[in-house]
């Protein structure tokens, strides 16, 4: 229950800003038109490139903009809090109390997730929608499954966002690996171009790490790429780094732990 | 004309304040530059994987496309090393700090852009440098197109100066809608990224004379290029680079001293 109130007050705190949501969403829609026109072109000279058509390769733009807030993709979110809190030397106090760290900010941030997902992931998807005719899940499964695979996506995005936020127990900032992180994150999770179009053993070696959660296995599931057991295994592939990623979690902070003892906090 | 120089010289000694301030982090402030370096280099990667499955993007080679990112690219590399943190207009007025600016004998303007002044553009400095100059090895150089490239990277830095500052300025009535500029200053550098021929006449038209990014590389990238427009304009634009850069300026600062003027303090 104290997860769910963590969750639920993270959302509120989210939507207090009315005009940063407002302005956010117009931007991504702005950055939604820019890339369908580019994709529009590509795909007008190619028609067949990744296997997606035309219709696809602009779902997949809108969708990617939807998601970009809600995954946090450039970093962010409410690991924030804990980097600051690390360099302010707070964390020791959250350390003390009978709640594990990685539990309570990823209910918040997950919280922050779902606020997000209604503004700005809805809003963008609406414009896309009327502007440019993009795609709907084929099906209620594939809906379902996209809905599933959203939530993985996060949960994997938090982790990784939460061990960069730990990098700053050792180097008391973390804006320098956020950006660091947020650059693959941008290349390698399909959000600069669909990991479809990446040639060769890039392909292959960008659709197995993690960053591929956050946009390319979505996208593929609302575009009803995945069928049947090709679909459980895309969705088991989300959680397989998401247990991986929140299990380093656990073990970085107990690493760090020692430290901020050692230090005195 | 004492007064731009010393300006420019208190801009230099707060900026130089802030490298150093960043200094005192320096995993987190070589990350950032290689950081910053990587976005945008990746960001060339991607063009590079489009054109894998392609031989032209709407009529225009991979030499062609990387002319006009590398000379965007550098345009905005040098507008927001100079003037980037103007965005964070917002944080100043809920803060109050803007307050404290006001008191100072040195122009708000110079204040608010050299605040948080940060060398980790250098990344994306060199990048587009890099980019642009393989790109320059595929041009037919005469002169004159010399001329036009060299005013092309001024004026186009220009424009993107005028885009910060200008849209910055909406949070001056709306402190927490930094997001809205965005659309405006990197959107603006996305546009000009792809050959303007990929978006329909309207956007084109709109680029020229709304939010005049087709003048940071398009038209002077045509003269270059040795091509008449695809749409048809006239090709005196490809020379009215400048014009572009100063009017938007102008009309920038315009905007400026209204926002300050509306400037009411939140009084926290």
């Amino acid at each position: 229950m104290l997860h769910v109130a963590v969750a639920t007050r993270a959302f509120r705190r989210y939507s207090t800003y009315r005009a940063a949501t407002l302005s956010g969403i117009f931007t991504n829609s702005v950055f939604g038109v820019i890339y369908s026109y580019a994709y529009l072109a590509l795909w007008d000279a190619n028609p067949t490139a990744g296997g997606y058509d035309a219709r696809d390769a602009v779902t997949y733009v809108w969708l990617g903009q939807a998601l970009l807030m809600t995954i946090a993709l450039w970093g962010g979110g409410t690991t924030d809090d804990l980097a600051e809190r690390i360099r302010t030397g707070d964390v020791a106090i959250d350390l003390y109390r009978p709640v594990g760290l990685v539990g309570w900010y990823l209910a918040s941030d997950l919280g922050r997730a779902a606020y997000h997902l209604l503004t700005r992931g809805f809003g963008p998807t609406i414009i896309g929608l009327v502007v440019f005719d993009i795609a709907l899940p084929g099906s209620v499964l594939d809906a379902a499954a996209f809905a599933v695979s959203l939530v993985l996506a996060v949960v994997v995005s938090f982790a990784i966002r939460f061990l960069v936020a730990s990098t700053a127990f050792w180097l008391l900032d973390q804006s320098g690996v956020k950006v660091m992180s947020g650059a693959f994150a941008i290349f390698f999770s399909g959000m600069m171009l669909p990991l479809v179009l990446f040639p060769g053993w890039l392909g292959t070696l960008a659709t197995a790490l993690p960053w591929a959660s956050y946009v390319q296995v979505p996208a593929d599931i609302w575009l009803g790429k995945h069928r049947g057991a090709d679909l459980a295994a895309a969705l088991g592939f989300q959680v397989v780094w998401a247990v991986v990623l929140l299990a380093a979690c656990q073990g970085v902070l107990r690493l760090a732990t020692r430290k901020v003892v050692v230090q005195g906090g | 004309m004492a007064e731009p120089t010393s300006h420019l010289r208190t801009y230099g000694q707060i900026a130089w304040l802030w490298v150093r301030a960043a200094w005192q982090y320096p995993t987190s402030f070589v990350l950032l530059a290689v950081g910053n370096g990587l976005i945008t280099g990746l960001d060339f990667v991607g063009l590079w994987i489009m054109f894998s499955h392609l031989r032209d993007l709407a009529g225009f080679t991979l030499h062609e496309v990387a002319l006009l990112y590398g000379s965007a690219s550098l345009a905005l590399a040098i507008a927001d090393t100079a003037i980037g943190s103007v965005e964070r207009i917002g944080t100043y007025i809920r803060t109050g700090r803007l307050d404290q600016m006001m008191t100072k004998p040195v122009p708000l303007l110079v204040q608010v852009c050299a605040d948080q002044f940060t060398l980790r553009r250098l990344g994306r400095l060199t990048q587009a440098a890099v980019v642009f100059g393989w790109a320059c090895t595929f041009v037919d150089w005469t002169p004159l197109r010399v001329l036009v490239a060299g005013s092309m990277l001024i004026s186009g830095a220009l424009v993107f100066f005028g885009l910060f500052v200008g849209f910055s300025c909406v949070q001056f009535w709306t402190t927490d809608a930094t997001e809205f500029a965005n659309a405006f200053t990197y959107g603006g550098a996305t546009v000009t990224q792809y050959p303007l021929t990929i978006f329909p006449r309207e956007v084109m038209v709109g680029l020229t004379f709304v939010i005049p990014v087709a003048f940071v590389n398009w038209y002077p990238c045509l003269y270059l290029l040795g091509r008449s427009d695809p749409f048809g304009s006239s090709d005196l634009l490809q020379f009215a680079s400048p014009l572009a850069g100063v009017l938007t300026m102008a009309a920038a600062l315009l905007v400026w001293r209204t926002g300050v003027r509306h400037y009411t303090s939140t009084g926290s």
